[in-house]
């Protein structure tokens, strides 16, 4: 089974790889490479801080429109391509069939966001190198933190939870639907946190547990932010990333689950 | 170059042909851009524009990018202020600085620089700057609240009622109030103590500086330090120049007409020279007959400290 899983897998990386996806670390390398000797003449001495801010939100961006775009084609394309038949008469369940094209992409991202964090590392070592003063300048947080993996590790989660949603769409809607639907949740995601409290401000009892339901169901992305606490040395607890890292492979979980449901429901015939 | 010749081969002369089509259609499309912008001149980008006023809104509507969008405020703050500064016109209003500041530090509350920073470009006096040292103690006082643990806001803020205010009870307060935050070095319990009783004088004056110099790590801090450093050392100076053209004045019944009158009778040994290296100025309608050059870096001194005497006999 595992086995199954795999060869899918691998062939969504290959795919993407074929499709060019792994382009955009390219253009990331240019940004990033191109701001650092920009950013020095606008800044006032904040490049250290502007090139971090820069690398995160750019990595951010980067994965989401993967996760999105390619995570909304997963499923949609095999069946509007019609190679899903072939695929299904193979030794080869439904749920393995999902799992795979969700693992695939995951490891899509994890390339993606490792080139990145390296990549900003890369340029964050090249300014020290060439300025020594930054070190001391730095005075929240040293030039090439540590702390900034936390970051690109609760990154990651997060775009596994977008891209288990954009699956999860993709099993019974057109790209064009579901990049709305995900990219929806997405903003909805990050104002989740106001659901929590609606009841604070309706008056109706049952629109306040209406809202308390939906901030539940309703994926809570702005936890995995912790990029400005980061780049300004704030200690981001090891407790805070894990129980943020459980909560959204359980929630991407959860959403790989409705989407082989929904597969498997689905009637080809 | 090569890769792209082989290919072009490939493809045989369609390709070609359509390659040269695409480069002289677009080579056309920006020849007809350039002359309808010449005919029709687009209108002047206006830096007065601010995108957004609310940075709490903004900071919502930034759906976790706040601390890059407040990266693009802070350019556009440090903009804004050079460029109003260089700026030829004399209605200089900088009316943009604190909307900025604000929805910088709104984005992103931790923004330690735009405090510190923001906070001594909203003070300087008009022309360098708006003169609002009001706005600059608010945006610590949000700085403070944002981070309690920040005892440099309020060195800060006392630093502004200090210089920009003249108000040294008020800065004392600062002071007093920075020393009592956990981490605070020793010495601003002394210098509130210090501001208080000496409050205004150009020794202590001196002394804030250098602390300010000594123990900042950021360039700019330091390098506005040394100014403020290199101003006071050139009123000092201007103080001994004065006593030597009055001396002249007593003794000639005329001010000097240039330094080489002076030199001649031994009383200077050359031209004298300020801080920055520009030659000091001899003019007898200034109080002591001496002034900074309005070219020196130095210019403009910082009038608490300039005598309002009238001028030489």
């Amino acid at each position: 089974m595992a086995r199954v899983i795999c060869l899918v897998a691998y062939h969504v990386f290959k795919e993407s790889v074929r499709d060019k996806v792994l382009y955009n670390l390219v253009l990331f390398a240019v940004l990033m490479i191109g701001a650092s000797y920009l950013i020095g003449q606008l800044t006032a001495g904040q490049d250290v801080k502007i090139i971090k801010d820069l690398g995160l939100a750019a990595s951010s961006v980067f994965g989401l429109f993967i996760a999105v775009f390619i995570g909304v084609g997963l499923v949609w394309k095999e069946v509007d391509r019609r190679s899903v038949y072939n695929l299904l008469v193979k030794p080869i369940t439904r749920s393995q069939f999902i799992i795979g094209k969700f693992l695939g992409l995951a490891l899509t991202l994890l390339v993606n966001i490792a080139v990145m964090a390296a990549a900003l590392y890369a340029v964050l070592g090249l300014m020290l190198w060439l300025q020594p003063g930054l070190a001391k300048a730095s005075i929240e947080a040293p030039v090439m933190d540590p702390q900034l993996l936390m970051a690109f590790a609760l990154l990651y989660v997060q775009l596994l939870v977008v891209t288990s949603v954009a699956l999860f769409f993709s099993t019974f809607s057109g790209p064009m639907l579901s990049a709305a639907f995900t990219f929806g949740l997405y903003i909805v995601g990050h104002f989740n946190a106001d659901l929590a409290n609606f009841e604070a401000v309706v008056e109706s009892q049952a629109a306040g547990w209406l809202g308390k339901a939906l901030y539940y169901i309703l994926p809570n992305l702005a936890p995995f932010d912790v990029k400005a606490a980061v780049v300004h040395g704030q200690a981001v607890s090891f407790s805070y990333v894990a129980l943020t890292t459980g909560y959204g492979l359980l929630y991407a979980g959860a959403m790989v689950a409705l989407a082989i449901l929904v597969f498997s429901r689905r009637d080809f015939k | 170059m090569e890769a792209l010749a082989a290919r072009v081969r490939k493809g045989g002369d369609g390709a070609l042909t359509l390659l040269a089509a695409a480069a002289l259609l677009l080579g056309s499309a920006l020849a007809l851009q350039a002359y309808r912008e010449a005919r029709h001149p687009l209108p002047l980008a206006s830096s007065d524009v601010l995108y957004f006023r609310g940075g709490a809104a903004v900071s919502r509507a930034a759906l976790g990018f706040d601390a890059i969008l407040a990266d693009v405020y802070w350019i556009r703050a440090i903009q804004h202020f050079g460029g109003t500064r260089r700026a030829q016109e004399s209605d200089k209003t900088y009316k943009l600085l604190y909307p900025l500041l604000d929805l910088t530090t709104t984005l992103d509350p931790h923004f330690n620089i735009a405090y510190r920073f923001g906070a001594l470009f909203l003070s300087e006096p008009h022309p360098a700057g708006p003169g609002r040292a009001d706005l600059a103690v608010s945006l610590l006082e949000r700085g403070l609240a944002a981070d309690p643990t920040r005892w440099q806001y309020a060195q800060d803020a006392g630093f502004v009622h200090y210089w920009f205010r003249q108000d040294y009870k008020a800065a004392a307060e600062w002071y007093f109030r920075a020393s009592r935050i956990d981490g605070a070095p020793w010495w601003l319990h002394s210098m509130a103590a210090s501001t208080l009783a000496e409050g205004g004088d150009r020794q202590s004056s001196r002394q804030m500086w250098r602390q300010l110099y000594e123990t900042t790590e950021d360039t700019w801090v330091r390098n506005n330090a040394q100014l403020k450093l290199g101003q006071l050392d050139a009123l000092d100076e201007i103080d001994a120049l004065a006593a030597v053209v009055q001396r002249f004045a007593q003794t000639r019944g005329r001010p000097p007409g240039d330094w080489s009158e002076l030199v001649a009778l031994r009383w200077l040994t050359g031209i004298p020279l300020d801080p920055s290296g520009t030659p000091y100025e001899l003019r007898p309608d200034t109080p002591g007959g001496v002034a900074l050059s309005q070219k020196s870096s130095l210019h403009p001194l910082p009038p608490q400290f300039l005598k309002k005497a009238g001028p030489t006999t």
